[in-house]
């Protein structure tokens, strides 16, 4: 898509301009934002790709029309100046410009609304999935559930800056706590981003997520999955994804819920097929039955 | 005369004339205006650096204490500058002093209704004030569930009087402004000169009409909204609770059958100043007029079935989110008439660049750059990364902040001549246009790239990685602060100068409508004789 290239560059540009540094890709991708990030985080899922061609795309048309009014408007400033043209002329109808400038944008919102509405069903509508996983929002915390193993249950919060201080023994304890979870080594990744322990799901699976709330509206996001799904007290709402990088995702909860609403993060442990298999083993021994969620099981 | 003029405190609390009522709904704006932007500077310092530091230090709190402050700082400052600034001093304050005088009235319709009308502000406004000092949540004092007031965070999520305070002074604001509207649909339908048909009316008459229309329309909802949660939360209802048989997004529906209404209120008064600044200063008249006046009696259709759009990630239906993107795309057409239109108007003209065009061009510029993300936002499929961040704070911020304030800011000059008699100094209002439109584009631009980062709004902290922009929306701020400064001295060397020297008309030719067929400041009462339009 010549559109995705022209971006690509122009991005480029304005990063190297902006003088960022784009961290070397490691195997493990973690979808996070980036120090003076100007675009959408990348994407780990073809919902989030699609989005984001769409993204771009959108912002190109903007960028057309917003230089164009300025264009204009910075000529007729220079043109009709007092100096310029002293003699202000009478005009004040045109039948013909004003259909154009009404029709014409009723074209480009006709052909965005023909790439916008199938990306709008694509990402509502819930395919087949291979299974589910409950989503229960609190106070301020998220509790996942497994009801397609075995119920699997647990609640991930966010971890205290002090465990984000390089080197600090909080932070030792609190990587080594989340390897236990994970059954593999793990680190910490962000301030206000990482949680004591992860949804984990496997790479390429279509994923259901049912999503309640226990007291009041939260909203659960993963920005690189291209998933954001109010949780309503009462409602169960659900959405899908499916992650098609192994890494760690993270999102931080967007409805507002009171005091604590920017410390209630979500971290995604994206990990193999096999990898989960095991996981799933280990987790309902420690985790199965452990308790019910506002979504039961 | 049938009665002498009032003088000293009468004059002004007994008031029935349109001028001085007008005159007070402005200095009201402006004082609610300095508290609201004072909270959103103290939100700014809190977000200059990650980490809950500032709050804390400032006011000797617990970091508890400050994320709860800081949600009502948001949830404050929203309000006011919605019901308190922006409000007040398009309809309430442009609004009262001009429609009598463009439109050729001696006065509005319901003088002492007009009184009332700007008299239930105050205590509305203290009733708001007094919310943040009372108990909300835990024991810490204010309303922190935004300016949107969700249930069932504005219910059983804040069970302190706070709530009751903030719906209380929504409840008072409804009535006064439903009480304008009345008055200026009144006065509008009524009270035209003879010859003035519907048709010759100022645009800014016009945009008032359809704003006082949304009004009647749309804050009834709003008060039937809050007051179901005032039920909720004292008599024992469950509209909005679950546990009861009710719904907490059928609060977002009612709330937003009113809120998006709301936006447009807020933003037509502003398109018919810009309007007449526009063709003041090219000394033409506006470029095809009548489209001008329908598109925006479109816009202000169309915003009453578009507010699901503020809903997409809800659990709406796809189909309802499907007819919800097509409807909102679709105000994009008759806004893209209005920007053309005022550039046709310059086109040809014999434009002079005073401080009133500077703000207008500049509302034409960044209200388009705001426009365009609102595209971007109305389709549901590209607006899942952006719902709740930044990005949308940036877009309603490019259209309210940068497009309402600054038409209130272009009117305030077009018209501190005419109301007050005295010209503002030309040189520093000049400068202070240039620091105010620095400083706020550089608050808002970056906020574009926090949203599409993902950071989410009402946020007292982020995660280090969104430090860089919001340090440099931060410093924005600052920059915004020197041009509020500025304007505050500008306005003062204005009102405070001796000589009212400002003739009749000061634009020349290009000003034609009939306030500058008036004295400088206009007489007490105008129009004794009914002036003949053509």
């Amino acid at each position: 898509m010549n559109v995705k290239r022209l971006t690509a560059g122009v991005m480029a540009a304005l990063v190297a301009f902006f003088g960022s540094t784009v961290g070397a890709l490691a195997q493990d991708r973690v979808g996070a934002p980036k120090d003076k990030g100007l675009w959408l985080q990348e994407a780990a899922s073809e919902q989030a790709a699609k989005i984001a061609d769409f993204n771009e795309l959108l912002l190109w048309i903007i960028v057309v029309i917003t230089a164009f009014v300025f264009v204009l408007m910075f000529y007729v400033m220079w043109r009709y100046r007092e100096k310029a043209n002293p003699e202000p002329s009478k005009t004040s109808h045109n039948t013909l410009i004003e259909f154009i400038w009404t029709v014409v944008p009723i074209f480009i919102l006709v052909v965005i609304g023909f790439i916008s509405i199938p990306l709008l069903y694509f990402q509502d509508v819930v395919p087949e999935t291979e299974f589910a996983v409950n989503v229960t929002g609190n106070q301020w915390n998220w509790t996942y559930a497994y009801p397609d193993h075995d119920g699997i249950e647990f609640t991930a919060s966010v971890l205290p800056d002090s465990a984000h201080v390089a080197g600090s023994a909080e932070r030792a304890e609190a990587e080594q706590a989340l390897s236990v979870f994970l059954g593999r080594p793990a680190k910490l990744n962000a301030r206000l981003l990482d949680t004591d322990v992860r949804l984990v799901v496997p790479v390429n699976t279509k994923v259901k997520v049912q999503l309640t709330a226990s007291d009041v509206i939260h909203a659960w996001t993963v920005p690189s999955f291209g998933v954001k799904l109010d949780a309503v007290p009462g409602r169960l709402n659900q959405t899908w994804f499916e992650a098609n990088q192994i890494g760690t995702f993270y999102g931080q909860c967007s409805e507002l819920c009171g005091k604590d609403h920017a410390f209630m993060p979500i971290a995604v442990e994206v990990v193999s097929k096999e990898d989960f298999a095991k996981w799933v083993e280990r987790a309902k021994a420690e985790y199965a039955d452990a308790g019910t969620t506002a979504l039961g099981r | 005369m049938a009665h002498e003029n009032p003088t000293g405190w009468k004059r002004w609390v007994y008031s029935t004339n349109h001028k001085d009522i007008g005159v007070m709904y402005l200095w009201f704006a402006f004082f609610a205006g300095l508290i609201g932007f004072t909270m959103s500077g103290l939100m700014r310092m809190e977000l200059m650096e990650p980490g809950v530091n500032f709050l804390p230090g400032l006011f000797g709190m617990t970091e508890d204490q400050a994320r709860h402050m800081f949600n009502v700082l948001t949830t404050g400052h929203g309000l006011i500058m919605v019901f308190f600034m922006v409000m007040p001093a398009l309809i309430g304050g442009f609004g009262n002093y001009f429609v009598p005088l463009m439109i050729g009235a001696p006065d509005m319709a319901f003088p002492r209704m007009n009184n009332i009308s700007f008299w239930l502000m105050p205590p509305s406004f203290i009733l708001l004030l007094l919310s943040t000092f009372v108990e909300g949540t835990s024991g810490m004092p204010g309303f922190g569930g935004g300016w949107t007031a969700y249930a069932p965070l504005s219910t059983y999520g804040h069970t302190g009087p706070s709530m009751d305070l903030a719906i209380l002074s929504l409840h008072v604001a409804g009535a006064s402004s439903i009480m304008g509207a009345i008055n200026y649909i009144t006065t509008i339908f009524n009270m035209r000169a003879p010859g003035m048909t519907i048709h010759k009316m100022p645009l800014f008459a016009w945009s008032v009409l359809i704003t006082a229309f949304l009004l009647v329309l749309s804050l009834p909802v709003l008060a039937g909204a809050i007051t179901m949660l005032l039920t909720d939360r004292n008599f024992g209802t469950t509209f909005f609770d679950p546990a009861g048989g009710g719904d907490p997004i059928l609060y977002q529906h009612l709330f937003w059958f009113f809120g998006h209404p709301e936006v447009y209120i807020m933003i037509l008064p502003a398109f018919g100043i810009i309007s007449h600044i526009v063709s003041t200063f090219s000394r033409k008249p506006v470029f095809g007029y009548l489209g001008m006046a329908y598109a925006m009696a479109a816009i202000g259709f169309i915003g009453f079935v578009v507010w699901a759009h503020h809903m997409y990630t809800v659990g709406l239906d796809v189909d309802t989110k499907a007819y919800f993107v097509a409807a909102t795309m679709v105000i994009a057409v008759p806004t893209g008439v209005k920007i053309f239109s005022w550039i046709a108007t310059m086109w040809g003209g014999s434009i002079r660049f005073t401080v009133p065009m500077l703000y207008a061009i500049a509302f034409i510029l960044l209200f388009t750059m705001g426009g365009v993300t609102g595209v971007v936002l109305s389709n549901a499929g590209a607006d899942v990364p952006l719902h709740d961040t930044y990005y949308v704070v940036a877009h309603f911020h490019y259209v309210l902040s940068l497009g309402a304030v600054f038409a209130i800011f272009a009117g305030l000059y077009y018209w501190i001549g005419k109301m007050s008699g005295k010209q503002y100094p030309n040189f520093l209002a000049n400068v202070q246009f240039w620091v105010t439109f620095v400083g706020v584009n550089m608050i808002f631009f970056p906020q574009h790239f926090l949203g599409l980062q993902g950071m989410p709004r009402r946020y007292v902290d982020y995660t280090d990685a969104h430090a860089y922009w919001n340090k440099i929306s931060s410093y924005g701020y600052l920059v915004t602060l020197v041009g509020v400064l500025l304007f505050i001295l500008v306005m003062a060397m204005t009102i405070f100068k001796k000589k009212k020297d400002v003739p009749d008309n000061q634009w020349g030719e290009g000003a034609t409508t009939l306030e500058w067929t008036l004295s400088s400041p206009p007489p007490f009462h105008q129009f004794n004789e009914l002036p003949r339009i053509k």
